[in-house]
């Protein structure tokens, strides 16, 4: 198992690498001036220089890169040009809203999708089945950004009024406010530091929040407001995991094994979700950490679409806008992060299949 | 298999030719027994048809501002005389759009668009995965290395992203975003084809080839690669689904094709602050998006099973 874990992580080295060098070439080959991006069409030559020898961009390319590479690994992703502000505050100002919005869609899809997966696959070619996979098809074919706007106009607009409607916008209704950990509990932390960082970015997720302090107010206001966009964000993941599921348990339900659990008289509801299900999990485990990686991306949409200052819609601004800095931190982190969840998927892999540790 | 036996005797001994039948003849008429496939087919034979004939079947010129044409006003409410719109005002199914032009004819030019951009980023994509995932499946070693870890590299981002990354770089417009979700789309069939190389490069008929003095570039196109064609037909299909999804959202944001060009995409996008006051000018072509996707997705589906040879046992 350790040497497995070892190759597994080493082989996923040049990736990064990799991931450093494509971000790192990608923000350099952005056509236009960032001096004048930044500071406006009317700045002066005297400026801009001062501008771009202050950031360094004046030096060659190599040294840049290796600048570039010795910073990150320090933990320091630079300045954004445009807040003038270090990236990493940034970023753990807006990663929150993102994890929260992509973990409340994935556990929202393995809530529907699992379930509906294992009915269709042991009701096979029932109605059940048949509406099941007719929505999963559907499911999977749904643009993101449309999703979410018919979303909000149904339930902001036509549901207006009645117990159903939700907010089409935004984390949190005006008036309400998520209270600073730190500060709730009375902790006498310094900001810049780890554990405030941490206490912080826990802090940022209104869910999570709301939990800790027992404030329920804030819980319903926050889940309201999560509804939707984990909505439109996880119905693709869902659609794929219940198709998933379904296939998986059909091939499970036709073994030996399965026969000869039921023929020593085990109740059918015990055969499906000890004996098939469990066995079933493995390729599920490739979707899930698959479909992560899409919901980074639809967070990008879903983010627009429902105004939400997360990483996804951050990242699309500072494109527009050539903020090279958060242009890179983000993508670094994303990609890093996709990585890093195929590696889990890899290991958990390894752990639900002891022949994948032998080979 | 004594069934078949007695059959081929039979016709023999009556002197009677016997028809053969190829793969994609046993491909189709499989494809045809599963309901879903033939959805899908139907739904792309009905698009294909429109994008075909939408320059006599629109009703108005997708380009056309109908200011002083008619007396219709920027995003006016769909009006369809068989659902009691007076008949004495000009039909417009799907409304008005914000530049005073009929949604309908352009949602009917938007067909052409979006399965050109289907066809072109997939075919992009299998030319340039396919050679690069042969050269790395055949040659091995240090090739092999640099190719795949370039394209893990790639599939380390998640596709939207580097394509959105992508054309910030080369600039917005629909070319570029061809481009880009072309080569985002690279890695998938780069990695088929290296499989199926893989799988038959040590195989004796390829090791007859080259005894027999065959070439790299014979053993490669004509021993090799047609081992890999069923797999990238399949992927191909499910891949232009991703493309069109993918194109739509690039456009949506505003990445893509550029206003007035009639795209799915960008027509949503340049109307969904309007989502509200006019839901119609939304609701549509996102349903075409999806219509499309689906057709594509449902057929690939259907090719998938249609062409597994663990099921060869389902004659033709």
């Amino acid at each position: 198992m350790t040497t497995y874990l070892l190759r597994r992580f080493f082989s996923s080295i040049p990736v990064l690498i990799g991931i450093l060098f494509v971000t790192f070439a990608l923000s350099r080959l952005i056509p236009g001036d960032p001096c004048r991006a930044i500071l406006g069409e009317k700045a002066t030559d005297k400026v801009c220089n001062e501008f771009i020898h202050r950031h360094g961009l004046d030096r060659p390319i190599p040294v840049q890169f290796a600048v570039y590479v010795g910073e990150i690994s320090r933990g320091d992703f630079g300045t954004s040009f445009r807040y003038s502000q270090p990236v990493t505050r940034i970023l753990g100002e807006r990663l929150p809203t993102t994890v929260e919005l992509s973990f409340a869609a994935l556990i929202l899809s393995l809530l529907v999708g699992i379930p509906l997966g294992i009915i269709s696959a042991v009701r096979h070619n029932s109605w059940v089945d048949v509406l099941t996979m007719f929505w999963a098809n559907i499911g999977v074919s749904m643009p993101v950004f449309w999703l979410g706007l018919m979303l909000a106009y149904i339930f902001a607009l036509l549901l207006k009024g009645t117990p159903f409607a939700l907010p089409p916008s935004g984390r949190l209704s005006a008036g309400v406010i998520a209270p600073t950990l730190a500060d709730f509990w009375g902790l006498s932390v310094t900001k810049g530091t780890i554990s405030y960082t941490i206490i912080d970015f826990i802090g940022r997720m209104n869910v999570l929040n709301a939990l800790l302090t027992g404030n329920w107010e804030l819980l319903g206001d926050a889940l309201k407001h999560l509804i939707l966009p984990a909505a439109a964000l996880g119905t693709i993941p869902m659609a794929l995991i219940a198709r998933m599921t379904r296939s998986s348990m059909l091939d499970v339900l036709g073994q030996d094994y399965i026969r000869t659990a039921r023929a020593k008289g085990l109740a059918k509801s015990l055969v499906i979700m000890k004996h098939a299900f469990r066995n079933a999990l493995l390729p599920l485990a490739t979707i899930v950490g698959l479909s992560l990686g899409g919901l980074l991306g639809g967070a990008v949409l879903t983010e627009t679409i429902f105004s939400l200052s997360g990483v996804g819609r951050s990242l699309y601004e500072a494109i527009t806008a050539r903020d090279y800095g958060i242009v890179q931190a983000f993508t670094v982190v994303i990609a890093v992060f996709f990585v890093v969840l195929n590696l889990i998927v890899d290991i958990s892999y390894a752990y639900l299949d002891p022949r994948i540790r032998l080979d | 298999m004594d069934n078949t036996n007695k059959k081929i005797t039979k016709l023999d001994v009556e002197g009677l030719s016997l028809k053969s039948v190829s793969l994609w003849q046993i491909t189709w008429r499989r494809l045809f027994r599963r309901k879903s496939a033939l959805v899908g087919l139907g739904i792309l034979s009905l698009l294909v048809f429109i994008a075909l004939t939408c320059q006599w079947i629109a009703p108005y010129n997708p380009y056309n501002v109908l200011i002083g044409v008619e007396s219709v006003k920027s995003r006016q409410a769909p009006c369809i005389h068989l659902l009691g719109c007076p008949s004495d005002q000009p039909q417009h199914i799907m409304g008005i759009d914000g530049n005073v032009r009929d949604e309908f004819s352009r949602l009917l030019f938007g067909s052409r668009l979006s399965l050109m951009i289907g066809f072109t980023t997939v075919g992009f994509a299998i030319v340039i995965g396919t050679i690069l995932g042969a050269l790395a499946g055949y040659f091995g070693g240090w090739v092999d290395n640099v190719i795949m870890r370039l394209m893990d590299v790639l599939l380390a981002f998640p596709s939207l992203l580097l394509a959105i990354a992508i054309v910030t770089v080369l600039g917005p417009g629909l070319q570029n975003a061809l481009l880009a979700i072309g080569i985002v789309s690279i890695p998938s069939y780069a990695r088929v084809v290296r499989a199926s190389v893989l799988s038959v490069r040590e195989m004796d008929y390829v090791s007859a080839t080259r005894a027999l003095g065959g070439g790299t570039i014979q053993i490669l196109f004509r021993r090799i690669m047609p081992n890999a064609l069923t797999p990238l037909i399949v992927q191909g299909t499910l891949g232009i689904a991703t493309a069109i999804l993918d194109a739509a959202a690039l456009s949506f944001l505003g990445l893509g094709a550029q206003p007035p060009t009639p795209e799915w995409g960008s027509m949503l996008g340049s109307e969904r602050n309007q989502v509200f006051t006019a839901p119609y000018l939304v609701f549509y072509p996102g349903l075409a998006i999806m219509l499309t996707v689906l057709s594509f997705n449902l057929l690939g589906d259907g090719l998938r099973d249609a062409l597994d040879p663990r099921l060869a046992h389902i004659s033709g």
